[in-house]
Parts: C-alpha cells; sequence; structure tokens
C-alpha cells in the first residue's frame, strides 16, 4: 500500500540528474523511434512540415487557376481539370494545412508554455499525427489517380451524388474527410485533458498564455463539431455506395440537410483556424511591444465568447437557400454581433502597440500587420451578416477575398511569424532578419494587391467557381492584378522558405531566450532536451520571465528548483483551474501502437473506398490488434497503489 | 461609381424595386467598413511609428521591458464605438429585409423558373392553360410590375440572380423557393448562376428582359403562337432534321420534336443569346453551336452533331424563321 504513496523529490537540477532524465525521455535513434516516438517535440515538428507541404501544393494549385483566370477567356484547364483544381485548393487549404498547422503549434508548445513534460496522452498525440498524414495520404492518392474532389470543399449535394458525380471522386472525398476526423478529434481530447490537467504548478487558468486559451476554445469547439461533418459525409458514402437517400430528394431527401450538417461544423471551423492564431499573436506581439498584453483577462473572454456565438451563426452560407425570414433575422443579428468579441482583441493589440515600445523585428512585422488584414476580413464578414445584402454579396469574388483575408490574414499570417518567432527555440538558430523583412513585404503587398481589388472584382458580380468569363463584365484587368499579385505573394512565401533551409544550418546562434519573452518554453534551452524542463517549475504570475520587471508584488516564480520527477518517465498532474498539484502523472514510453492503429485504420478505409470486404476485414484485425498492445495494461502505467 | 454600376452583373447600381431596397443598405456597410479600415490602419501605423527610437534598436534585448500604462479603456472605448453602426447595420438590415423578403401581394405575373444543368426553364404561368407557355434562359417582363419567381430544381442545386433586379435564391431540388422581381426601366438585365453546379457552371446565364405593357403583351402573344410552318424546301428539310435528330431532347410546339429536357426551340429566333447566355444568337454562331456545342461549352450534356454542310444549312434554315 505503501510503495507508490510518497511525495515527489524537491530539488535543484544537476549533470547527473539531467542525463538520468536524458535516458528516460530520449526517443530510441532508428526506425523505432521514428514511427514509435511520442516526443510531442517531434511530433508538433512533423505536424508542421507536413501542414507546410500542403500548404505548397495548395499554393501551386491556386498558381496554377489565377493563371487560367489571369485574363477571359483563356484555356489553362478544362472546365473538369478547373472544378478538381479549386476543390483539391479548398480542400487542402481548409483541412490539411490550416488547422494541422496550428495542432503542429500548440503540440510543440502546450508542454514548453505549461511547463510540463509532454501532452496529456502521448501516444494519442502520436496517433493523430499518424492519421492525419494517412488521410492526407489518402485524400491525395485520389488527386493523384484522377479521382480528385471536384464539387468543392463544401461538397454540396446532390450533385456530390453518385446519379450526378460517378466516379470515385467523391468516395476518395467523404472517406478521406470522415477518416481525417478521427485525428482531429482525438487532437482536440488531448489538448482539452492537457489544458485542464497538466499545468505547472500554480499557473491557475487566470494566468494561462492565450495561445492556450485559443486553442483550448478550438478544440472544445472541434469535439462537439467534427461529429457533423464525419456523419455528413458517412451519410453521402451511405448515399452513393449503399442506396440509402438521406440527400437525393426524388427519394424523399433533402439536399439542405447536407447544408446544416456542414455548416454547422463549418462556421465554427473558421473559428477553430483562426483563434490559436490570434492566441500566437496575443502571446507574441506583447513580446516585441516590451510590455504586457492589454486586457488579458477580456481577450480571453473575447476568445471563449466568439467561440460560443460562433455556434450560432452558421446559417449565414445559407440566406439565399429560401430559409424562413424570420430565422435567418436571427442568425443575421448573431452574426453581426461576432464582430464585438473580435473587436476586443482588436482593441488590446492596438492599445498594446500604441502604449507599448514595438521593436521592428520580423515577427512584429507580421504580427501587426495581421491586426490590418484582420480587420479587412473582418469588415467584410460584417457587410454579408447582414441577409438581404448577403443576397447580392454571396458566391461572388467579394465573398472569395473575404475568405482569404480571413484565411490568410490571421491563419498564415500569424503562422509565418510565429514560426520567426519561435525558431529559435525549436532550433537553436535564429532566422535571418533581412531576408525576413524582405519575406515580410513581398508577401504583405503580394497578398493585398491579389486580394484587394478581389473585393471590387465581386461587386463587379463575377460569381465563384467559375472556370473562365467572357470579356462583357469588366473583370479582366481586376483580375490580371490578382494573379500578379498572386505570384509575388509566392514568391515572398519562397524567400520563407529559402530562409529556413539556410538558417537551418547557418542561422546566428539563438541562445535559451533571444527576444527576452516572457513565457515558461524561454526557460529551457534552444532546442529543448527530451523531458522539456529539469525541474518542474512553479508559477506565480502569468510571466514568470519578467518578473520583477513589470512591477508585480508577491511570490516569485520558481524555475530553477522544483519536483525532480526522475524515478520513471513522469510529469505533474495539477487540479483544472486552480493547478495544484494532485497526481504524478506516468508517461507512456515510446511505442509502435499508434502507427499500428493509423495503418490499420489506413487499410480499413481502403477497403470502405473499394467496397471490399476482404480489405476491410485485414485493416479492422489490424486496428483490433493495434488496440490490444494499446491498451494492454502496463504495471509502469498503474496510477493507484495495489 | 456610376461607371463601375454599368457593368453588366454589377451591383453597384440597381434598376429594380427589389435591388433597390438593399442598394443603401449595402453602400451604408461598405461605408462603415471602409471608414473602420482606414481608422485601424492609421492607429497602427502611428502606433508602430511612435517608437522609432527602439524599433530598430539592434537587439530587443537592450529595449527595457516596462509595466506600461494601464490601456483597457481603448477596449471599452473600441467596443463602444463598434457597436454603434453595428446595431444601426443590425436594424437596418431587419427593415430592408421587411421590405424585400416578401412576396408581392398581386403579382403581375408569374413565373416557374427551372434551373438545369447548364440552362434555365422558364414557364409562364396562367390561371387559363391556354396562356401557358414554355420558353429558356431569355425572360420577358412588364416594366414597372411586380413578377413572381416560384424556383425549381432541375437536378443539382442552383442560383437565380439578377443582380441589377433581386439578389439571389437558390434552385433546390424537392422544394420550390420564392423571388421576386420588379424592374424600373426598360432594358436587357443579365442573370447568371451563382450556385456552383458542375462543368458549365460559367456559362449558365440568362437574360432578362423588361419592356413596356404593350410590347411584353405582343411577345407573349407571340410565344404562345406554335412554330410556323416551313416555306421553302430547305426549311421543311430542316424541320425533318430537327424533329428526327433534335427532338430526343429538345421542343418544337407544333412539330414531332416534343421532348422537354433541354430548352424549347418554338421562338429559338426570338432570342437574343444561344447557350444560356454565351453566344449571340447569329447564323455563325448557331452553325458552330449545333456542330461544335462540346467546343464552346465543353462536357455539356448535348452532343456534338457531326452533321454535313447540307444538313447543317438546312437545320439552320428552319431554326432561323422559329422567330
Amino acid at each position: 500500500m505503501t510503495a507508490d504513496v510518497a511525495s515527489p523529490k524537491i530539488g535543484i537540477s544537476g549533470a547527473e540528474h539531467e542525463a538520468k532524465l536524458h535516458e528516460l525521455w530520449e526517443t530510441e535513434p532508428g526506425l523505432k523511434g521514428l514511427l514509435g516516438t511520442v516526443d510531442h517535440k517531434e511530433i508538433g515538428i512533423r505536424y508542421l512540415v507536413t501542414a507546410f507541404t500542403f500548404l505548397i501544393v495548395g499554393g501551386i494549385e491556386a498558381l496554377i487557376m489565377r493563371l487560367q483566370l489571369a485574363g477571359p477567356n483563356l484555356s489553362v484547364l478544362t472546365p473538369r481539370e478547373y472544378n478538381e483544381m479549386f476543390s483539391t485548393h479548398g480542400m487542402t487549404m481548409m483541412f490539411l494545412y490550416s488547422l494541422p498547422v496550428l495542432s503542429g503549434f500548440s503540440n510543440y508548445l502546450w508542454p514548453l508554455l505549461l511547463g510540463s513534460r509532454d501532452m496529456a496522452f502521448p501516444r494519442l498525440n502520436a496517433l493523430s499525427y499518424w492519421i492525419y498524414l494517412a488521410s492526407g495520404i489518402f485524400l491525395y492518392a485520389g488527386v493523384l489517380t484522377g479521382n480528385a474532389p471536384n464539387d468543392g470543399w463544401f461538397n454540396y449535394v446532390p450533385y456530390a451524388e453518385r446519379l450526378y458525380n460517378p466516379g470515385m471522386n467523391e468516395d476518395f472525398y467523404a472517406l478521406g474527410l470522415v477518416f481525417l476526423g478521427i485525428s482531429t478529434t482525438v487532437g482536440a481530447a488531448n489538448f482539452i485533458v492537457t489544458a485542464f490537467r497538466t499545468r505547472a504548478p500554480g499557473m491557475s487558468i487566470n494566468r494561462m498564455p492565450l495561445m492556450i486559451w485559443g486553442t483550448l476554445t478550438a478544440n472544445v469547439a472541434n469535439l462537439l463539431v467534427i461529429p457533423a461533418v464525419s456523419l455528413a459525409f458517412f451519410l453521402l458514402w451511405l448515399d452513393r455506395n449503399l442506396g440509402t437517400h438521406f440527400y437525393m430528394p426524388p427519394d424523399g431527401g433533402q439536399p439542405l440537410l447536407w447544408q446544416h450538417l456542414f455548416w454547422i461544423f463549418g462556421h465554427p471551423w473558421v473559428y477553430a483556424i483562426v483563434l490559436p492564431a490570434m492566441g500566437i499573436v496575443s502571446d507574441g506581439l506583447p513580446v516585441f511591444c516590451r510590455r504586457p498584453l492589454v486586457g488579458y483577462a477580456l481577450v480571453a473572454f473575447g476568445t471563449v465568447s466568439t467561440m460560443v456565438l460562433g455556434f450560432g451563426v452558421w446559417v449565414h452560407h445559407m440566406f439565399a437557400t429560401g430559409l424562413p425570414g424570420l430565422s435567418m433575422s436571427f442568425f443575421s443579428g448573431a452574426s453581426l454581433l461576432i464582430i464585438l468579441p473580435s473587436a476586443i482583441s482588436v482593441f488590446a493589440w492596438i492599445a498594446t502597440i500604441w502604449h507599448g515600445r514595438p521593436v521592428w523585428r520580423t515577427p512584429f512585422l507580421f504580427f501587426s500587420s495581421m491586426i490590418f488584414l484582420f480587420v479587412v476580413g473582418g469588415v467584410s464578414g460584417f457587410m454579408t451578416a447582414s441577409v438581404p445584402v448577403d443576397w447580392q454579396l454571396t458566391d461572388t469574388y467579394f465573398v472569395v477575398a473575404h475568405i482569404h483575408y480571413v484565411l490568410l490574414g490571421i491563419n498564415v499570417f500569424p503562422v509565418i511569424g510565429g514560426i520567426y518567432f519561435w525558431f529559435p527555440k525549436m532550433t537553436g538558430r535564429m532566422l535571418d532578419e533581412r531576408l525576413g523583412k524582405l519575406n515580410f513585404w513581398t508577401m504583405f503587398v503580394g497578398f493585398n494587391l491579389a486580394f484587394l481589388p478581389m473585393h471590387l472584382t465581386g461587386l463587379l458580380g463575377m460569381p465563384r467557381r467559375i472556370y473562365t468569363y467572357g470579356p462583357y463584365a469588366g473583370w479582366g484587368t481586376l483580375n490580371l492584378i490578382t494573379s500578379i499579385g498572386a505570384f509575388l505573394l509566392a514568391f515572398g512565401f519562397l524567400l520563407f522558405i529559402i530562409n529556413v533551409v539556410k538558417s537551418l544550418r547557418h542561422g546566428e546562434l539563438a541562445g535559451p531566450n533571444p527576444w527576452d519573452a516572457n513565457t515558461l518554453e524561454w526557460a529551457t534551452p534552444s532546442p529543448p532536451p527530451p523531458y522539456n524542463f529539469a525541474v518542474i517549475p512553479t508559477v506565480t504570475s502569468r510571466y514568470p520571465l519578467w518578473e520583477g520587471r513589470i512591477g508585480e508584488s508577491g511570490i516569485v516564480s520558481t524555475l530553477d528548483r522544483g519536483m525532480l520527477l526522475a524515478e520513471g518517465k513522469q510529469t505533474i498532474g495539477t487540479t483544472g483551474v486552480d493547478s495544484v498539484p494532485d497526481i504524478v502523472l506516468k508517461m507512456s514510453q515510446d511505442s509502435l501502437a499508434p502507427v499500428s492503429l493509423a495503418a490499420g485504420l489506413s487499410v480499413l478505409f481502403v477497403g470502405l473506398l473499394l467496397k471490399s470486404l476482404a480489405v476491410f476485414t485485414i485493416g479492422g484485425l489490424i486496428v483490433l490488434a493495434a488496440l490490444i498492445a494499446w491498451m494492454w495494461p502496463s504495471f509502469e502505467l498503474r496510477e493507484r497503489a495495489v | 461609381m456610376s461607371r463601375l454600376g454599368d457593368y453588366p452583373l454589377s451591383y453597384l447600381a440597381a434598376d429594380g424595386t427589389r435591388a433597390d431596397h438593399i442598394l443603401p443598405l449595402m453602400y451604408y456597410l461598405l461605408s462603415v467598413a471602409i471608414i473602420v479600415c482606414v481608422i485601424i490602419a492609421a492607429l497602427l501605423w502611428v502606433g508602430v511609428r511612435r517608437h522609432r527610437d527602439t524599433g530598430l534598436a539592434p537587439d530587443i534585448r537592450e529595449v527595457a521591458v516596462i509595466r506600461g500604462v494601464p490601456a483597457v479603456s481603448w477596449i471599452g472605448w473600441g467596443v463602444g464605438i463598434s457597436s454603434v453602426p453595428i446595431l444601426v447595420g443590425l436594424v437596418w438590415t431587419m427593415v430592408a429585409l421587411g421590405s424585400t423578403y416578401g412576396p408581392p401581394r398581386d403579382p403581375a405575373l408569374t413565373l416557374d423558373v427551372t434551373g438545369h444543368q447548364w440552362w434555365w426553364e422558364v414557364r409562364y404561368d396562367s390561371p387559363d392553360p391556354s396562356q401557358q407557355f414554355l420558353t429558356a434562359n431569355e425572360i420577358h417582363i412588364p416594366v414597372g410590375e411586380p413578377v413572381l419567381v416560384r424556383l425549381h430544381g432541375g437536378d443539382v442545386i442552383h442560383s437565380f440572380w439578377v443582380p441589377k433586379l433581386t439578389g439571389k435564391t437558390d434552385t433546390i431540388p424537392g422544394q420550390v423557393n420564392i423571388a421576386w422581381m420588379q424592374a424600373d426601366h426598360p432594358g436587357r438585365y443579365r442573370g447568371q448562376c451563382t450556385e456552383y453546379c458542375g462543368f458549365q457552371h460559367a456559362h449558365m446565364a440568362f437574360e432578362v428582359v423588361a419592356e413596356p405593357r404593350a410590347d411584353f403583351d405582343r411577345w407573349r402573344a407571340a410565344q404562345l403562337a406554335p412554330a410556323p410552318a416551313p416555306t421553302t424546301p430547305a426549311e421543311q428539310r430542316g424541320r425533318a432534321l430537327i424533329e428526327y435528330r433534335c427532338g430526343l431532347c429538345h421542343q418544337v410546339r407544333g412539330t414531332l420534336a416534343a421532348a422537354i429536357t433541354a430548352p424549347d426551340l418554338t421562338h429559338l429566333a426570338s432570342r437574343r443569346m444561344l447557350a444560356a447566355g454565351t453566344l449571340l444568337n447569329n447564323p455563325g454562331n448557331l452553325s458552330g453551336w449545333i456542330e461544335n456545342p462540346q467546343q464552346v461549352k465543353p462536357e455539356a450534356l448535348m452532343p456534338n452533331q457531326f452533321l454535313s454542310a447540307a444538313e447543317l444549312s438546312d437545320a439552320r434554315a428552319y431554326l432561323e424563321t422559329l422567330k
């Protein structure tokens, strides 16, 4: 009874202690380590690299489309190719880039920000990456075999039904997204538990970095809305393959059912892929303004309330579907009011800049310009929120401009700024500052050149998703400008890639805290050791690394003395709100179960795709075996005295 | 702005009651949007450049961290001021929705419009069955009178949009949606499908012709008539060819061609455009379209015809009589 009941030892770190931790936490080299690692930093970087790969692919697709649209009646692409291209572009950017890239940041950073040694469920973390990779390959296997999605990322029925859409295009898409949904769901569960259970002692909920608030909020939303989209796609697959009629009107099905299920997911999703990025700005911007963020509590409140309101606005994607005016007016009102919580962040950031002492480093340029791009995307959203005006705006290029200001402005710009910010932490080397500024200005000018005139293209009535247009409508010049801007933007992004490649080898050495930043990850060496923190820090303020300089009073945080936790692969579990330590968490070792489970699921989904019972059964058996191996009781991981 | 409003699909100007009601609200929202962007950009620009001394510091670590003055009031003022134009927009939206949503009580005309891949079927409704008729891709309406449009989905979802007259309403299979329009001035207004519907979504346009009541009534009487009988031998051969080759999908009222899965051709020659607003209706385009529609609209449902030159000439001779 007593063997397990002992307080963790408290002490300061030393060479021997660190060597011991290193041995406990290090990932084995070789194939087993490659496939079996559960190190959140390794997984985070894999997420980032994979997501950026998809960003490049999706970007090339966009450039090909911009060639086709650069002038009236061009024939770079056939209508079939164009439709597959814009659908694949949407799928890639929405599903394979924008959330995964944020998951990459969060996976890498969360335990470091929280003063912990890993995510709450390390193997689940590995699983969520492997499934993301497998579903990405699954979807692109479709693209490469001539079965790309061809009905937009929104995939409206009945066009997606077999009657109008023979071929396997939509089967790949439907199954691929159900598959990817598993990754998002397990990832979301992991983030939520990690946020509530593994914060350093003393990091009460009002001391969490805002990036944690943003990602946590987004993942609560994901957990609630992914089932809607998975169901929608699964019903579509049933319609297409088993002859059900969920969406087919002649048989009593309802096309609008798809739109409701899709947008109940789709709109919260838009917030899920921007809130964590807004968190990046809320945490990163103050470092470069040399002062704490203005209005921390209000920004956290704004984050959560944006999401809560975000569940009640999905019908604004459906204002033209003939819904009753009264119900539309509610959604219209909610869509207008959702601006207010977002405005909190905007004014908090501006006040921080205004009353801070900004240092114009590359991350600052990305973060501060994001505020402007966010506002442009926000006010165009404000216009589409008004039902009667939306009857004109919807499905024109005005909305294309809006969505790109939102997604590039609030996702891509903070993400690249975030890479400039955390690259030294991840690699130990700085990105080149001169190239960085050039990178920023090229992207910023290219982006605005591409997408600001696009608002006018929309006001002149150019519909979305048309593969070509005639010379009669006055869209030619504007489209040419957009195409030029798109290539400039791509060139700016190329400079970013060049900077990363160059700096990986030749970048200036960073040291632990090159920006004199304020959160816990900067208290670790760059790059951090496998165990992150040699001793578990105790936190008594929001900005543990700025204590004593910003006039906070009271007890200071302790970073060099704390729980040693070197008896096994351990970290500390704390209570949800106040972060009082209450359990020693025994963390799982590297394991091949997650990658095997993802492989089994891949086979299973291929079985569904081919409608082959044999393949499906083989996949099912692999899944079963992997689950048994995963769940096999382990003496090391027991959490109670026997 | 007025010049930008002149483009055929631009909605920066309006020519019909329903679009008129929306226009001031749209300009209000657009002005608020532009003003907000300018203010925020100015605040940011000044805010960033107020501290040029620290901006270019060679090492960020040399710029001391400060507690900073409390500035939460920025959020209060910012959100407070923002909420005023938002609330105005909210109320105005509800008012505009009230005045544009409902169909007119006594429409002068009721149309049943069905969206098909990739053309528009238009049925003129009337309590008197002998006054009903079918046409395609060109809608005539009397100017200054409210027109009720019942929208039906023929296959997949499309969206009915005439920017100068009315905003978008989807045509969804399995349900009937309602739109309405009322033109202020005589003229030709371009309409366009705006819900993605497949390969030729780009070429799924139509025209609304608003004309004085007398002209409209004349047009309507002409449309009600069946196709005129062919007079020359070429026209007769043409009719036979149309009945035999085209009648599997198309209808020419008064002939054996009686299928309605493709546009009604009874008065094809009276329309200004061909192939759902894609080509001007002239002899050259008509021949090109009949012979090789897959080049004009790849993957359209009409197959290439492979007619001999003589056959094509006969078919065209007959179709040109369908005024």
